[in-house]
This record gives C-alpha cells, sequence and structure tokens, in this order.
C-alpha cells in the first residue's frame, strides 16, 4: 500500500506538472473584449456529438479573478489588458500570502503549495471589470422591500442560531460538504478546484462538478419542471437547444442556500454556446421579482481545463467539521473552568 | 366424459408444448450456434456511434443491499422503527450461495454485523462503493457517449466515470474506484480497482480490503432489462473470487428523473450531535 501510495502520488504529481504546462498558455491568453453579444464576434463551432446535438463535451474550468459585481470606484466595462494584467498579479499574490507560514489562514491546508491556487490552474483572464453585464453598472440591481425585509429575517435568525461554532448546522453549506458554489445553477467558480466535465447522452446533457462530485442531468425533451413543492439544493433544471446554444431553464430551489440571498422562487436561465476548441461562453440570468427590481445577466466563459476528475469525497473526509467543533467545545470547557476558577478566589 | 376430459387434457398439453417451443425457438437459434452459452441472444437497440444503447434510469429492484446472501426476513436495528426497519427476506445473489472469506475476514464480517448500526457507511450517508451502488434502493442513470459512460447515483449522488478509451490506471485510491470500460458484443464489460477499504457490499457487513477488484459484465436482456453480474477479487479478503447475478430494470415512470438525495444534511445530527454546544438545539424541520 505505501509503494501504491507512493506510486499515486508521483503519478499526481506528473498530472499536476502537465496540467501547468497545459495551463501555461491557456492562462495566458486573455478573451478579447467582445462588445455586444460574444458569440456572434466568433468563427461558428460546429462539431456535433454522434447523435446530431453541439458538441460541449470534455473538461471545463471557470476559474477567474473577475469580480461577480463591479468594484466600487470602476466605472467603465473593461479594463486595458496592462491593467487587467496588474490586478491579477495582485490579486495572485494576496492569494500567495493569505496561506503564509504561522499565520491562522495557513491552518487550512496551504493551496498555493499544491498548485489549487487560480493563478497556478487554468483559469480566465478576462479584461471584464465584472462577471454583471446587465445592469450595464455591473452592479445587482436594487433589492425589493421584500428582499430587503427577508435578507434582515435571515440575519437575524443567524444571529439566533449561534456562532458558527456552535453546532454543524450553523456552519457554511460549502464547509458542511452539502453543496459549493460550483454546481450552481448559476455555476459560480471558487477559489479553487473549479472543474467540471460535460458528457452529452441520447436527450440528455451531464455536467459534473468537481466539488463533492456533484451532478446536473439535464433532461432536452421538453418535459414540465418537477412539481412546485418538490424542491431542492440544484433546482429543477430543464434544456432545450435554441441553433448551436444550450438554454437551461432552473426553478424549484429550497431557498436553503439562495444565489445572493435571492428567494426560492428564483428562476434561472443559463445559455452555453460553443466557441471553439478551448472556449464555451457561458452566461446566465437571474429573474427573482420577489427580491431584485428587475433580473441581471452575468457572464463568465468555461476555458477547457484537465482531466480527469478525481472523486472529491468531501463528506466522507470531513475532519474540517468534527475538528472545529470539537476545538471550540474544548475552548467552552476552558472558559468555563477559568470562570468557575474566579469564583472560587473570591 | 371421462374420454371427452382425457382427450382435453390431451389437447391442452399438446397446444402448451407447441407454444413453448414456439417462444423458445428465437433463442434456440443463436444458443445452439457456436457461440458460448453466456452470449446474450438478445441484440440492444445501437446508439448514434453504434455501440449497445444502455442509456436510461436504471434500479435493482432487489434487497441485496440487505443482504446479499440468501437471508430470511429478520428483525430491524431500531426498536422505534418497528416494521419499516425490519429486515426484508432475499433469495440471494452469489453465485454458488457463499462468499469465501479467509479465516480473519470471516471474524471481522461477523463482527461489522454485530456492529452494524454503527458501522455501516450507508448510515452516515457515505458513498456507497461499488458494486453495492448498483444494487442500493435507489435508481441510477447511464449517460453514455463515445469516450465515457457516466453513472450517476441517487444515493448521495455518488458517481462513476467509466473511461471507455485507452485503460488508465488509479492515481490514488477512491470509495467508488477506478473504472475502464470496454465492450466485448452486446456486453460492457467493466474493470474497477482503486478501492480504498472503506465501503461495504451490503447492509449485513460483508467487506473488502483495498485490494479490491470487481469486473462487472453488463448487457441488455430486452428494452427494460439488464442482465449484471460482477466478479470480486480481493486477496487480502477472500480465498478466490466470487460472483454475484442479478437484473436491472429500467425505471418505466413517465419523465423519470434522478432526483436529489444529499443525505449529508440527514445525519449530520448523528454524526456531529455530540458535538454541539450544550443548551443549543438543532433547526427545526418536518
Amino acid at each position: 500500500m505505501n509503494q501504491r501510495l507512493l506510486v499515486s502520488v508521483r503519478l499526481l504529481m506528473i498530472v499536476f506538472v502537465l496540467a501547468l504546462l497545459i495551463a501555461a498558455p491557456a492562462a495566458a491568453q486573455t478573451l478579447a473584449p467582445a462588445p455586444g453579444k460574444a458569440p456572434a464576434t466568433v468563427k461558428k463551432w460546429t462539431a456535433k456529438t454522434p447523435d446530431g446535438q453541439p458538441d460541449l463535451q470534455g473538461f471545463w474550468t471557470n476559474s477567474t479573478y473577475t469580480p461577480f459585481q463591479r468594484p466600487n470606484g470602476v466605472t467603465k466595462e473593461y479594463y486595458s489588458a496592462e491593467e487587467a494584467a496588474k490586478l491579477e498579479t495582485q490579486a495572485a499574490e494576496r492569494e500567495a500570502e493569505q496561506t503564509e507560514p504561522g499565520t491562522i489562514a495557513d491552518v487550512h491546508y496551504d493551496f498555493t503549495q499544491f498548485g489549487l491556487d487560480r493563478s497556478e490552474s487554468t483559469h480566465v483572464s478576462s479584461v471584464r471589470t465584472s462577471m454583471i453585464i446587465d445592469p450595464s453598472d455591473g452592479r445587482l440591481p436594487p433589492v425589493t422591500p421584500e428582499g430587503q425585509k427577508r435578507q434582515a429575517e435571515r440575519a437575524a435568525e443567524r444571529r439566533r442560531m449561534g456562532a458558527t461554532t456552535d453546532q454543524v448546522q450553523n456552519m457554511p453549506i460549502g464547509t458542511r460538504c452539502i453543496i459549493m458554489a460550483g454546481s450552481g445553477p448559476p455555476m459560480m467558480p471558487a477559489g479553487y478546484n473549479n472543474n467540471y466535465q460535460i458528457v452529452q447522452g441520447q436527450g440528455y446533457v451531464m455536467i459534473l462538478t468537481e466539488m463533492i462530485h456533484d451532478v446536473r442531468i439535464i433532461p432536452l425533451d421538453g418535459r414540465p419542471q418537477l412539481p412546485k413543492n418538490v424542491r431542492q439544493w440544484i433546482g429543477s433544471s430543464r434544456g432545450h437547444w435554441e441553433g448551436d446554444t444550450l438554454v437551461i431553464e432552473t426553478s424549484n430551489f429550497n431557498g436553503k442556500n439562495p444565489f445572493q440571498n435571492g428567494s426560492e422562487d428564483m428562476r434561472i436561465v443559463e445559455r452555453f454556446t460553443r466557441l471553439d476548441a478551448d472556449t464555451i461562453d457561458y452566461r446566465f440570468t437571474v429573474d427573482d421579482e420577489r427580491t431584485w427590481s428587475k433580473p441581471f445577466t452575468a457572464v463568465l466563459p468555461l476555458v477547457r481545463g484537465v482531466g480527469p476528475i478525481f472523486e472529491h469525497a468531501c463528506h466522507e473526509g470531513n475532519y474540517g467539521v468534527r475538528n472545529t467543533l470539537a476545538g471550540a467545545r474544548v475552548e467552552d470547557a476552558k472558559k468555563a473552568g477559568e470562570a468557575a476558577a474566579k469564583k472560587t478566589t473570591k | 366424459m371421462q374420454t371427452l376430459f382425457r382427450g382435453l387434457m390431451v389437447v391442452t398439453v399438446l397446444t402448451l408444448v407447441a407454444a413453448t417451443a414456439l417462444a423458445q425457438a428465437p433463442a434456440a437459434g443463436p444458443a445452439g450456434q457456436a457461440a458460448p452459452a453466456a452470449a446474450p441472444a438478445y441484440r440492444a437497440p445501437r446508439t448514434a456511434d453504434g455501440r449497445p444503447n444502455l442509456n436510461g434510469i436504471w434500479q435493482a429492484v432487489n434487497e441485496a443491499n440487505w443482504d446479499l446472501l440468501p437471508h430470511a426476513a429478520n428483525f430491524g436495528r431500531v426498536v422505534a422503527l418497528g416494521a419499516e426497519d425490519a429486515v426484508p427476506p432475499g433469495i440471494g445473489w452469489v453465485d454458488g450461495g457463499e462468499i469465501p472469506y479467509l479465516p480473519a475476514a470471516a471474524a471481522k464480517k461477523k463482527e461489522n454485523y454485530d456492529k452494524r448500526l454503527t458501522l455501516d457507511p450507508e448510515i452516515k450517508c457515505y458513498l456507497p462503493g461499488v458494486p453495492r451502488a448498483m444494487y442500493m434502493p435507489f435508481p441510477f442513470q447511464v449517460i453514455q457517449s463515445k469516450d465515457v459512460i457516466m453513472m450517476v447515483f441517487e444515493y448521495a449522488g455518488a458517481v462513476r466515470t467509466i473511461n471507455m478509451g485507452k485503460p488508465t490506471e488509479a492515481p490514488a485510491d477512491s470509495w467508488m474506484g477506478w473504472s475502464n470500460g470496454r465492450w466485448e458484443g452486446e456486453t460492457l464489460v467493466i474493470d474497477t480497482t482503486g478501492f480504498n477499504d472503506m465501503s461495504w457490499f451490503d447492509r449485513a457487513g460483508d467487506f473488502h480490503s483495498d485490494e479490491l477488484h470487481v469486473v462487472e459484465r453488463i448487457s441488455a436482456a430486452s428494452p427494460d432489462l439488464l442482465n449484471y453480474e460482477a466478479t470480486i477479487e480481493d486477496k487480502n479478503t477472500f480465498s478466490k473470487p466470487w460472483k454475484i447475478t442479478m437484473p436491472i430494470y429500467r425505471r418505466k415512470e413517465k419523465n423519470a428523473q434522478i432526483m436529489e438525495f444529499k443525505c449529508v444534511e440527514f445525519v449530520e445530527e448523528l454524526i456531529y450531535g455530540n458535538l454541539r454546544k450544550p443548551g443549543t438545539q438543532p433547526p427545526p424541520h418536518n
């Protein structure tokens, strides 16, 4: 077993080096600003699966430093190439600092050391100042009064439940290995492991997210959504082709992990358009009148990633939750002991 | 009267014999040829790239997840759950009716069985491993492309990625193993290695080590039926390879789909409840 493990580690290292080699050109590529509708400006990609679907298959990543909302003080839609490169370098430096030995952040495993951070893996280098393209200011639309009330109630409920270390149910959903941002919808990049595999079978598109081995299976046969009372973490998705664009409509969220603090009645329309061998244009529109005064649209490309995707058995190896809670209980006992000692001395 | 009855009997028997012969005729043809007896007589519809089409939503409708071996109904593990937790009886799916455990492993299996309420990985929503994933009482979906066949399981959202290209070696051990597949005529043959030693085969404590090697053979027997067999080999645990055989059925409901069974949430109190801050309560659920 030890020898086998060694071999495995070596293999992983080879995979890792290969990944870096492949990542380098992709990381260097800067997606040119495409004013207006991006797909129209690029040569049409026509590859089809054997049963005639436009071919989206393969390994993809949406890793990027582009923020979801346009940073305060930025008024333009695109940076110059120089500005974008400088911002990316600065962000990568901050990421590396985050895991500087001896800092609290370093108690987490050092993801820069293992090449998991964005700068060391394949990612999209975009000159966009935000993923949001509509509204044109690159920011979320104003929150409705109902949305504001709900957000205040959620915050109050979180306070009532106590500290995140009081009980596992107070911890973030990702820490608990239930769902992470990458699964979506919408499929949003996180700090690391933003890897996907798309496989198309007869009548279905399947999207495997590396994190928590989450799978979306999207039927293309025009069937209705699940009944309204059946709600899921990833909602209920139905797809169809509009020309060469895969359109997925999702509703029926369970409201326990709402995207951007929206409501469980959020509807999301995602569009996947293959631009070339290495790029899918991915954009999505969120419609949730209970939370925002109008729908908003964001765009972030998927670029060709590196496979295969290995099993991410998150829950099975979740020592983080156990150790955090156990540590907090030790702290509690220590404090209780100190308090008791103080009382005795008095 | 008696003569008439006898006459009727003769006619009936003759009719039955003829009907049986007719029904068997198509199967008897190819089976009678040089082809091996195990070769499926049924030719599955093809995918666009010409392979047997195994796409669909499938489920083994049996009691193997409780115990792969022949077993009578039995008490459950949790008194409060009464008949809901009782073990449903099963006819058994192991060829020869016996799992050839090495002596130490037989003792371990017994210990697993005795402590199954706390040790069965299914109770903690852990990934089911292989072949257990194939006969959990949940459906799974096959999504078949030329280069890869995905199996997506409703239970715990488990996934198997079956590489149909040049075989590759497992980069590290995992719960669901590392699968390389190939077509042998009508049969999908999947060779899986790279397992960790943490999954079980059933709730009865049948287990394996990280030397587990599973070879599965899957072929369509009719449009809605798969023949499934898995040969299980593990030199640390078994004295010889052994085999399970079972049918797997297509889920025929209109709009059948794999739904979400993210069971982590359902087991958090069980796993981490002892670490909650005294005086706090889990959020209500119904």
